[in-house]
């Protein structure tokens, strides 16, 4: 049960939470190719280590964040 | 106390568990083996016991050596393994609860102790486990004395600044410090949660067995359980012993049996330099080579070297391995100690700390020094050296370095066995590595050596020392398997605590439940929704009943519970801008007081949710979702928001649980509304008004799902068993999903997560009229230009009619063009119409146009279908408007059902199962509003810029009343905390907790305030009310003195 870090609540259980995937995957602006266009919407990273990740405290003050989490150790910073 | 064992009746001592009470009894056979059946005794004294297995009550498969002794007690042995029956009575109430602390201690012997102290007096919040009724470890079993006192006599000297659980395991260590443990309490078990800043195991450690040949009859025992006998329990566990010591603790365990009058004929030790002991003989260098048994199989004999010992008790002492499962599960990494042969705690994962026994520290003194130092830098003290409690000293002899001897080969017959729960022997570990299996975890697979219920504790070494000399290498080098939770059997029956039979998973209902259930509804699953079905009269199939419901609604006039449907309050000067880029349709150039129907895509271009909003004012909107989606479709909304376009204004509001709905639907409708909402019987189709209803206010939109004309009549939770009643009354016939489905389906409407599986575009249903190509922009609208959402030969919704008008198509069947052909798609739904007098079905279908030819497969069943259009009833639309009032309609005029809240059914059960420690009762009607943007500068805060205000204040404009979207339970008195933290995962200490806060109540999301130290309110939406009702009625029972 990770312990997870909500800016507004403070430390909660990660069962409050809703996975949010990888963070940074902004919306594109503009034109884009069917590649750019296919890449925004399902490629993501799957890294063996520190992963900057989204989380929402659905359970709770219902705010979007971003941690970074070691997809290994579970350390969160 | 008395206890029957396989229908013998026997007598124990208060304090016995029931192992010690058989060996009191001279019960020697307790089981059979699991695989060979060969008569098994007790081995151990403790959780890690691989023979002694026996059913007690409902609980298949418990180990003798962990069961306490009651009066009455019955048990049956087991044949290595239980089995559950489903039919025993289990009276046990489980549960579960959260804890929180600085430093967690789990073990209660001298270094869990030492630790405990240490931290408690440095200012921590401690908690300290222990699974026996009584603190002490392993000095409960030893003679040890300390400062030239007996051991206990400290223990119990000490003041534990702690919360102490004894009779309580700790079977798993996770993520982040968290422990569960599981209390042996006298109702059930319960199942703590932990959550701790440092964990200080102090788990001690577990004398292994090793290897020879005839080592599991009964009387072979481990030389440290035959020591706890005789020296905790007053039971000697044989007559005449011998003792084959590979470490010293089997010096100690034959001088505590000579004492308890055991006479104890030889110890046996392969090390070459024994020292002396009084009056017994040591074979040095010697190891034992077999064993024999009587008629029963229990020992009677040993044989070491050339000498037989006549002899029914064989203490074995081979070695001590540090109780490193916890420490292992916490993805610590073990290392091999060559001089104590044992694995011990390497290099931590979390912020946990070993000590004593568990990371090879045996004697006492060094354990309770290491304890006391580990307790005080988990709490956060360093150098404590000077200034910590004095180390009291012990009387033990540094004990020499074991012997390195795993297993014994020699003459014998007799199968040696490693694992004796699993019947494993060293001819099967020859087996797999000659096999050529060479990790251990392989062998564990190909032999099961260590998936007992007792998971290898005593076996694991010695599987891992055979495995070493037949291949080779050294147990460092073999390595160990990996340890998991849970390090103690647990029962479902722990696990689910609270959450079964009607509390399994929260029910959801409505104001206007208890009137469907007087109705005799059948009832459907939602999601966690009940809803009505169908309403059968007596003796009405659901044909019948359904058939009956929708020509109500074809020909007169028929109500539905729509409360169901999810409701989003939306507003701010960008709500229109912020829907426009959501839903595939316009929504900010909406006339104020139109409602339209939308679909909203995922970014994949995907139909993922639809429903109508109405646009109540200029920068406030009313949004409704599928019932099952209302939750994702409001975090989706949220997550667009906050981040993408965090510079829109536009804020939402959940208010499905404060509006009560109903749909009144028919052609004759209209009657209906003139007598509940006259305010809205002049009301154009996709038109809104907010206007009385019955007397209070109240919102009618006009909408139809079922072509008909029809309204969707909103009133605050408490007056919609009035609204329903009303409606009913007035003549409306009600009608369930089932119905409703028909009459949508009979339209063409097409229900999403039904008829659309997350790979179907608006296009794909042919609504390509609701995607706007003016618009710049909307999710999914890049998605709809893809090379494959773009492409011909996608599957389409479609209509079929089997060619047996009889036939019900059912969904799912695969529709084929002909035989061996591949499938070209599937039905989605299939149903009966009245209206239609025939079956019909829709699909989802690729290459296909209407007047062609399909059969639908499903099972043994083959059904020729004619592709149609989705639209089977009143293309035009000319039934949308209903029939004209014809007679003047008067205001309702019938008695008004009492307003009522969600828990007013409660209110004599909650009365009842309040006592002085704990009361229970809802403050009812309280007045609510959810507050965005700025401060109020009252009430509860929610979240970032959201607060709750509650009680009879003047609301500010924008203030969006919930009033009815909650209740307020309040729980108060000394208890209320206890019983609190058997389903709020947050600490509610008093340092820590904020006064309120949003979390889970059991499986409700609530808010939680505290009014008083002794005085809680929970907040909680009005369809969880009776689910949280029922569960603290549950909670409130549970209280024992």
């Amino acid at each position: 049960m990770l312990l997870i870090p909500c800016p507004f609540c403070g430390p909660r259980d990660e069962t409050e939470f809703r996975y949010g995937g990888q963070a940074g995957i902004a919306y594109p602006d503009g034109e884009t190719t069917d590649g750019e266009w296919a890449a925004y919407v399902f490629m993501r990273d799957n890294p063996k280590g520190w992963f900057h990740e989204r989380w929402f405290h659905a359970h709770g003050c219902r705010t979007w964040f971003t941690v970074e989490r070691h997809t290994v150790t579970q350390e969160i910073r | 106390m008395r206890f029957t064992f396989d229908g013998h009746a026997y007598r124990g001592e208060p304090g016995d568990t029931l192992a010690a009470a058989l060996l009191r009894n001279g019960v020697r056979v307790v089981g059979r083996s699991v695989e060979l059946g060969r008569p098994r005794g007790v081995f151990t004294a403790g959780p890690e016991e691989p023979n002694a297995l026996v059913r007690v009550g409902p609980d298949p498969m418990l180990a003798a050596t962990t069961v306490e002794l009651y009066d009455g007690l019955e048990a049956w042995s087991l044949r290595g393994k239980g089995r559950v029956d489903p039919d025993a009575r289990d009276e046990r109430r489980c549960d579960k609860g959260y804890l929180h602390c600085d430093v967690l201690v789990v073990g209660g012997g001298p270094a869990g102790l030492a630790a405990t102290v240490a931290a408690g007096r440095a200012g921590a919040r401690v908690i300290l486990l222990d699974d026996q009724p009584r603190l002490g470890g392993d000095l409960l079993n030893s003679r040890v004395t300390l400062d030239g006192r007996p051991a206990l006599e400290w223990v119990d000297g000490l003041e534990l600044p702690a919360r102490v659980l004894t009779r309580t395991t700790a079977v798993g260590y996770y993520d982040h410090n968290y422990v569960v443990a599981v209390e042996q309490r006298p109702h059930g078990e319960r199942l703590w949660h932990i959550r701790a800043r440092r964990v200080v195991l102090a788990t001690g450690a577990h004398e292994r067995s090793l290897a020879f040949p005839g080592n599991d009859r009964p009387g072979v025992m481990l030389a440290s359980a035959a020591r706890a006998y005789a020296n905790r329990y007053g039971v000697r566990p044989g007559r005449r012993a011998v003792v084959f010591a590979c470490a010293d603790s089997g010096y100690e365990a034959a001088r505590d049996l000579a004492d308890a009058g055991v006479e104890v004929l030889a110890i046996v030790d392969p090390r070459p330099d024994p020292p002396p002991v009084e009056g017994v003989e040591v074979l040095a260098g010697q190891v034992v080579t077999g064993t024999s048994g009587d008629a029963d199989g229990v020992l009677n004999g040993v044989r070491a070297g050339d000498r037989d010992f006549a002899c029914d008790l064989l203490a074995v002492a081979g070695g001590w391995n540090p109780a490193v499962q916890l420490f292992s599960q916490s993805q610590g990494r073990l290392r091999y100690d060559e001089e104590l042969l044992a694995f011990v705690p390497g290099t931590s994962a979390q912020a946990e700390r070993s000590a004593g026994a568990c990371r090879g520290l045996y004697g006492t003194s060094e354990a309770i020094a290491d304890g006391y130092a580990a307790g005080a830098e988990a709490a956060g003290q360093s150098g404590l050296s000077g200034h910590g409690p004095r180390v009291p000293e012990d009387d033990r002899r540094p004990p020499r370095p074991p012997a390195a001897v795993w297993s014994v080969t020699g003459p014998s017959s007799e199968p040696a066995f490693a694992d004796l729960h699993r019947d494993v022997t060293v001819a099967d570990l020859a087996r797999a590595t000659g096999a050529g299996l060479r990790s251990v975890e392989h062998v564990k697979r190909y032999t099961t050596a260590g998936t007992g219920a007792d998971q290898g504790k005593t076996s694991g070494a010695v599987v891992v020392g055979v495995m070493a000399a037949l291949l080779g290498a050294q147990p460092g080098q073999v390595g160990t398997t990996t340890f998991r939770p849970p390090y103690t059997p647990v029962s479902f029956a722990t696990l689910a605590g609270r959450d079964r039979g009607e509390l399994s998973d929260p029910v959801r209902t409505t104001a206007m439940h208890d009137a469907h259930v007087a109705r005799g509804a059948v009832f459907e699953d939602v999601g966690q929704w009940k809803r009505p079905w169908y309403f059968p009269r007596a003796g009405e199939t659901m044909a019948a009943a359904v058939r009956r419901e929708c020509e109500a609604a074809r020909t007169g006039v028929a109500a539905m519970d729509a409360s169901t449907l999810g409701k989003i309050d939306i507003r701010g000067a960008d709500a229109g801008a912020f829907l426009d880029r959501i839903y595939t349709n316009v929504y900010s150039t909406l006339p104020v007081g139109a409602c339209r129907y939308g679909l909203m895509c995922g970014a994949d271009g995907m139909v993922f949710d639809d429903g109508t909003t109405t646009r109540l004012a200029e920068t406030h909107y009313f949004m409704t979702t599928t019932t099952g989606n209302a939750a994702t479709v409001l975090d989706w909304l949220e997550e667009w928001h906050q981040t993408e376009w965090p510079e829109l204004e536009v804020s939402f509001t959940s208010v499905t649980d404060h509006w009560a709905t109903v749909a009144v639907a028919g052609p004759r409708a209209r009657e209906v509304i003139a007598a509940v909402a006259p305010g809205a019987v002049d009301l154009a189709f996709m038109r809104y008004a907010e206007t009385d209803v019955l007397g209070m206010p109240g919102r009618v939109f006009r909408i139809s799902f079922s072509g008909e004309l029809a309204y969707e009549v909103n009133v605050p939770w408490r007056h919609g068993r009035a609204l329903w009643e009303a409606v009913l009354d007035l003549g409306a016939v009600p009608y369930g999903t089932e119905t409703m489905h028909v009459l949508r389906a009979e339209k063409g409407f097409a229900i999403v997560g039904q008829d659309t599986d997350g790979t179907v575009t608006p296009q794909d249903l042919g609504m390509s009229w609701i995607v706007s190509s003016r618009k710049p922009d909307f999710v999914g609208k890049r998605s709809h230009a893809r090379p494959d959402t773009a492409r011909a030969g996608r599957k389409r919704l479609v209509g079929l009619l089997p060619d047996d008008p009889a036939a019900l198509v059912p969904e799912g069947a695969q529709l084929t063009s002909g035989e061996g052909t591949p499938a070209l798609g599937h039905v989605t739904s299939g149903y009966a119409s009245a209206a239609l007098g025939r079956s019909f079905a829709l699909a989802l279908v690729r290459e296909a146009e209407p007047g062609d030819r399909l059969t639908a497969v499903c099972g043994g069943e083959a059904h020729p279908v004619t592709v149609c259009s989705p639209v089977f009833l009143d293309p035009g639309n000319d039934r949308r408007d209903g029939l004209p009032l014809t007679v003047e309609v008067g205001p309702y005029q019938g008695e008004p059902w009492p307003a009522e809240s969600p828990a007013a059914a409660f209110a004599a059960r909650f009365q009842a199962a309040s006592t002085p420690a704990a009361r229970l009762r809802e403050i009812a009607f309280e007045p609510m509003w959810e507050v965005r943007g700025a401060d109020p500068g009252m009430g509860l805060a929610l979240g970032p810029s959201w607060w709750l205000v509650t009680g009879n204040v003047p609301p500010g404009p924008e203030w969006v009343d919930v009033s009815d979207q909650r209740t307020v339970l309040e729980l108060s008195g000394p208890a209320a905390e206890e019983i609190l933290i058997t389903g709020c995962p947050l600490d509610l200490h008093p340092s820590v907790f904020p006064g309120h806060a949003q979390t889970f109540l059991g499986r409700a999301s609530v808010l939680l305030e505290r009014r008083a130290p002794d005085n809680y309110r929970v907040y909680v939406r009005s369809s969880f009310t009776r689910y949280l009702a029922e569960w603290l009625l549950d909670a409130l029972g549970g209280i024992y003195p």
